[in-house]
């Protein structure tokens, strides 16, 4: 833990390993977001389209 | 006796403001307890997250800053209290860029929208000068590493003359006060902007007002 991280070198792009797996994360969670039901939005979907 | 009092208030600032506020800001809009359907997913939960966790880093900040250096590296607690702080930051930056990511494809500044846009451009440049001066402002090695090698770069940029990043209590100083301050007043003008507008539709879709008008005009 207490030594500097590693890094990803290629050609140009230079990142350190933890920020690109938290990139990572963050693209998954922004993924879930977009796909993921939320709650009591079809119900208020459902109420939308009859009125 | 309305008529009098009506006159008396005219070229009253005050009585302007309040006029102002109550046309723009309504109660329903400051404190609706509706949302339009569109709000239903999980997109919209970034914003709230990144004030939650906002809470989180004044909260901890303060805390931090009541017992000092000593007790925040050396006491159990005060480990606890730093790595609190730290890892609410961490949260905040996260949640800030992925409601930015979703606004951003949303093209939520539409429809008269450009200010809550702006506000949380500098929100955002705003909060990045507090992580920074919370780098300076730990009081370890880590710091003076980060401030001997700052000090080139903000020094080339020409405002080193204003923002010495040596200078531990001008960076202590705006870290706990100036720019907390700033970001909060910010953040709750980028609220009462979002509150005032109403939540941007989806692209092609009618705003709120605009679909309440055509239902009533059919």
């Amino acid at each position: 833990m207490d030594q500097p991280a590693g890094y990803l070198h290629a050609g140009f792009i230079l990142i350190s390993w933890p920020n690109l797996f938290l990139i990572g994360i963050m693209l998954v969670i922004f993924a879930l977001a977009l796909l993921l039901p939320f709650p009591g939005h079809a119900a208020d979907d459902q109420t939308e389209k009859k009125s | 006796m309305s008529t009098n009092s009506g006159d008396q208030s005219r070229g009253s600032w005050t009585a302007a403001t309040r006029g102002q506020l109550e046309r723009r800001l309504p109660w329903d809009n400051l404190l609706p307890d509706r949302q339009p359907y569109w709000v239903g997913s999980w997109v919209y939960v970034f914003g709230v997250v990144t004030i939650a966790a906002l809470a989180w880093v004044v909260a901890s900040g303060v805390i931090l800053a009541l017992f000092g250096p000593q007790w925040w590296h050396l006491s159990r607690a005060g480990r606890f209290f730093n790595s609190l702080h730290s890892w609410s930051v961490q949260v905040f930056f996260v949640f800030m860029v992925l409601h930015l990511w979703g606004q951003y494809f949303m093209a939520s500044w539409r429809e008269g929208r450009a200010p809550t846009w702006m506000i949380g451009v500098v929100t955002f440049a705003v909060s990045i000068g507090s992580a920074f001066t919370g780098y300076l402002s730990q009081q370890n090695f880590d710091a003076q590493w980060i401030a001997v090698n700052a000090k080139d770069a903000i020094n080339s940029t020409g405002v080193g003359g204003f923002f010495n990043v040596l200078n531990f209590g001008q960076m202590y100083g705006l870290h706990v006060m100036l720019l907390p301050i700033g970001m909060v007043l910010l953040v709750a003008l980028h609220v009462i902007q979002v509150r005032m507008k109403g939540v941007v539709p989806p692209i092609g879709r009618l705003s709120q007002p605009d679909v309440t008008r055509e239902m009533t005009e059919k």
